[in-house]
């Protein structure tokens, strides 16, 4: 009964989820955001952070290496594009078995801890993997100068079926190509199925064991659990997620640069997470979307668009103000995103997800009993 | 659908009365009305200036985004006109262009090719951008490039001095006006041969990517032609900041010339670096220690201090030039901002004044025709002396500049001597070298 109930809770938060994201050309107009470039990007970075939740949500295992599979899902999909078939689907296919097959090996060596360690010993190996890409391994990843597509690339498949196109070609869904919007809502429909998978394993009894790690590891262990694999499958399972986010950046846009790779990403999605409210499905999205808004479009604006919008005040005042106000955009949107970011670790440690809670209980509050403190509380992995 | 229809009956309609022969000339430039991408339709037309604002470059990019605002200024004829009175195509006005006035949008690539790419997509899709300028970091460049290409939007680079921009990875809708390494070998190479001799061991540090590499390999080419040897080059990573790790083996090497491929915080660093480290007052082989940093410019050398003395390298333009065009340019922009342009200011102004003049030589916004009209231009009054665009590659060609760090600057602004001048002809290579294609130049719909 109580399953059956989540179960359509669950049907319910995915059609309403699947609204809200296919709408998104809509919705996002009047915040200057409704571009596809920026909207590919809320769906795949969405992705990410689902996945980084199945671990850090569930399990409690901070990671902070997790872009290392994003990187390696965006090389594999490029080389895929060079070497075989501008068709996305191998491309998405072959970056999720790579980047798991990854996520299994700094995986197998990495739990052997956890807590603090386990976080050092992740980002060590993302470190190494974004330092191979960058110098030792440049004949692969090109380096910095990032993996491109090129006119002489062989791309076998293609070239067998169809004469070659006169410029570089874009990606395409069985000899469909796709750009712009079409490219949104390939993502969009990705998103979808990974929020969907998602739900499954957080409502299953496998998901159940993943919490049952988080809250008191020894505890698992001593009742005859054998903790380790079911930490593990969650952690590949986590990379194979952000192989997949690293394979659409390619497919939206067939560029991989080694940058995909460093630690401020990996610090990324934990902040996108964080922000949104770990444990949750939906709050990552949303922080993964808050923060790329903020990169996007807070970076830039420019002075001229902020002495506009303060038009409203005084000669005097408005010079001070847009002198302080042009500090937080531009270049300076990093620091805007500080703030928000402290505020909200500050006032709502569980993150949006935590406000939104409770601003529903403010009106439920006549109907229904206040959340008890453990839910609301995150709780470090040990 | 029914837009469809009705645009396609318009367009015959205007074959027809073009057909019949009676369309002056102004219906044939309106054709194209809607058939590309960004098609400026109000009253004015967008420009996408993409910088770095932060990353290893900053200051460059900083001083990028002056010059850009500046070349809007000028062409929608506020401010001083700055260079164009002295640019020998009188097509620009100073009414924006094509009666259009010009905004612009701006965006911080991060000195990331990644981040450069979203910037301009950005600035293409949502703000209707009909060109992109800007970018001091090839790979920046060149990623950039490429996706305008893809999106049928023309490209005017900032300051990218990697062979592959016009070489290996040439654009159609891609144009560049600096120079190049493999200039900067030519034009910098008999300059050292005679200041150190023929018989030197060099050691290159280099900066790990498609400028690094082909600096590294035109100056490898360059002093190997006059006779030295070359140690293993050692590539480092852009925005290392510490580079002593690098440094350290450089004396015990047997090199007695240290060629830093280096560009931004990375050269100052380095330099610096080096001079710490006490590499100018060595004597190694029996001879005096140099270093060379054969891409530099003002901004550097401010940085690097005293560390730039007496270090050769070679620059696109300096504002110490005493022509009319140099002159104008370095007035107007120290009147709005109370220093002098760097050399990244100038090629990114002129970029900018260049495009809007192709636009009106070509009486179309239409891409292709843009295209046509800078391709094989030739041009003075720029501050470069003559200067032509090249068809086969979009590299513009002119005199290249070697610049020594001055060993007794006068104020804190004179810091580069000009002490040879490599002409045109000189400079001026096959484009078959490089190798690339610039592939079709067909309107993207973005």
């Amino acid at each position: 009964m109580n399953a059956l109930l989540t179960s359509r809770r669950d049907a319910i938060t995915l059609a309403i989820f699947a609204l809200v994201v296919l709408t998104m050309p809509v919705w996002l107009q009047p915040f200057g955001a409704a571009y596809p470039g920026l909207m590919q990007k809320f769906a795949i970075y969405a992705i990410f952070a689902i996945g980084f939740n199945i671990l850090f949500g569930l399990t409690g295992y901070l990671s902070f290496g997790h872009a290392a599979f994003l990187g390696v899902g965006s090389y594999t999909a490029v080389w895929s594009f060079k070497l075989l078939t501008m068709d996305a689907l191998p491309a998405i296919a072959f970056a999720i078995i790579l980047s798991g097959l990854l996520a299994v090996v700094i995986g197998y060596l990495s739990l052997r801890r956890s807590g603090i360690y386990f976080s050092i010993l992740t980002l060590a190996f993302a470190q190494m993997c974004y330092n191979l890409a960058y110098s030792v391994l440049t004949p692969i990843t090109n380096g910095e100068t990032s993996l491109q597509l090129n006119l002489q690339d062989p791309r076998i498949i293609d070239s067998a079926l169809a004469p070659r196109p006169a410029g570089l070609p874009s990606a395409s869904l069985f000899g469909h190509t796709f750009s712009g919007l079409q490219g949104f809502y390939f993502c969009a429909v990705m998103l979808l199925i990974a929020f969907f998978i998602a739900q499954k394993i957080f409502a299953s009894p496998f998901g159940m064991m993943l919490r049952g790690i988080k809250s008191n590891q020894t505890r698992m262990n001593y009742t005859g659990f054998n903790t380790r694999p079911y930490a593990l499958t969650a952690f590949v399972i986590s990379g194979m997620y952000a192989g997949l986010a690293g394979a659409l950046l390619a497919v939206t846009d067939p560029l991989a640069g080694a940058e995909r790779m460093q630690w401020t990403a990996s610090g990324e999605v934990v902040l996108m997470t964080i922000l949104g409210g770990v444990g949750t499905l939906t709050g990552p999205v949303l922080g993964a979307w808050i923060i790329k808004y903020f990169e996007n479009i807070f970076s830039a604006f420019n002075e001229q668009i902020v002495s506009r919008f303060f038009d409203f005040l005084p000669a005097g005042m408005h010079d001070v103000v847009v002198a302080v106000a042009s500090k937080f955009v531009g270049e300076g949107w990093n620091l805007t995103l500080g703030l928000v970011f402290v505020l909200i670790v500050v006032f709502l440690p569980g993150g949006i997800m935590e406000g939104v809670r409770r601003i529903t209980h403010m009106f439920d509050k006549s109907r229904r009993a206040p959340p008890t403190p453990a839910r609301l509380s995150t709780q470090p992995a040990e | 659908m029914a837009l469809l229809t009705r645009r396609r009956l318009l367009q015959t309609g205007m074959a027809g009365i073009i057909g019949t022969g009676i369309a002056p000339m102004m219906f044939t430039k309106g054709a194209w009305a809607q058939e590309f991408c960004n098609n400026p339709t109000g009253d004015t037309v967008t420009f996408g200036f993409n910088m770095p604002l932060t990353g290893a470059y900053a200051d460059e990019g900083a001083d990028q985004q002056r010059a850009l605002t500046l070349a809007v200024e000028h062409l929608n004829g506020e401010g001083d006109g700055g260079l164009l009175p002295t640019f020998s195509s009188k097509s620009l006005t100073g009414k924006g262009v094509l009666g259009k006035k010009v905004a612009y949008v701006t965006g911080d690539d991060q000195t990331k090719a990644d981040a450069g790419r979203d910037s301009a997509r950005r600035m293409i899709e949502r703000d209707g951008a009909i060109m992109i300028c800007g970018a001091s970091s090839s790979a920046v460049a060149i990623a950039e490039q490429a996706l305008c290409q893809e999106m049928g939007v023309i490209y005017m680079a900032g300051l990218t001095h990697s062979n592959d921009t016009t070489g290996k990875d040439k654009k159609k809708y891609g144009f560049r006006h600096f120079f190049n390494a493999y200039q900067s070998g030519i034009a910098l190479g008999p300059v050292l041969g005679e200041a150190y001799g023929k018989d030197r061991v060099a050691y290159h540090l280099t900066s790990d990517y498609t400028w690094g590499w082909t600096q590294e390999e035109s100056m490898k080419n360059a002093t190997e032609a006059l006779g030295w040897k070359t140690i293993t080059p050692v590539r480092t990573p852009v925005g290392a900041g510490d580079f002593s790790q690098y440094l350290t083996p450089v004396l015990n090497s047997g090199a007695d010339v240290l060629i830093l491929n280096h560009y931004g915080f990375d050269g100052v660093n380095s330099l610096t670096q080096a001079v710490q480290f006490g590499m100018k007052d060595k004597t190694v082989n029996g001879k005096k220690f140099e270093i060379v940093l054969p891409l530099v410019s003002d901004l550097m050398a401010k940085g690097a201090g005293e560390a730039m003395k007496g270090v050769y390298g070679t620059s696109n333009w300096d504002w110490q030039l005493k022509d009319a065009a140099s002159a104008a340019f370095t007035k107007s922009f120290g009147a709005k901002y109370g220093q002098p342009p760097s050399q990244i200011a100038h090629t990114s102004y002129v970029q900018a004044l260049l495009y809007a003049d192709a636009c009106e030589r070509a009486g179309t916004f239409y891409p292709p025709e843009v295209i046509k009209a800078l391709e094989g231009f030739e041009f003075d009054g720029m501050g470069n002396g003559p200067t032509l665009y090249r068809d086969t590659d979009h590299q513009c060609f002119k005199d290249v500049l070697v610049v020594q760090g001055k060993r007794a600057p006068t104020n804190q602004y004179d810091l580069l001597d000009v002490v040879a001048t490599a002409s045109k002809e000189s400079v001026t290579y096959d484009p078959a070298i490089f190798g690339g294609e610039l592939g079709p130049d067909t309107a993207a719909m973005c």
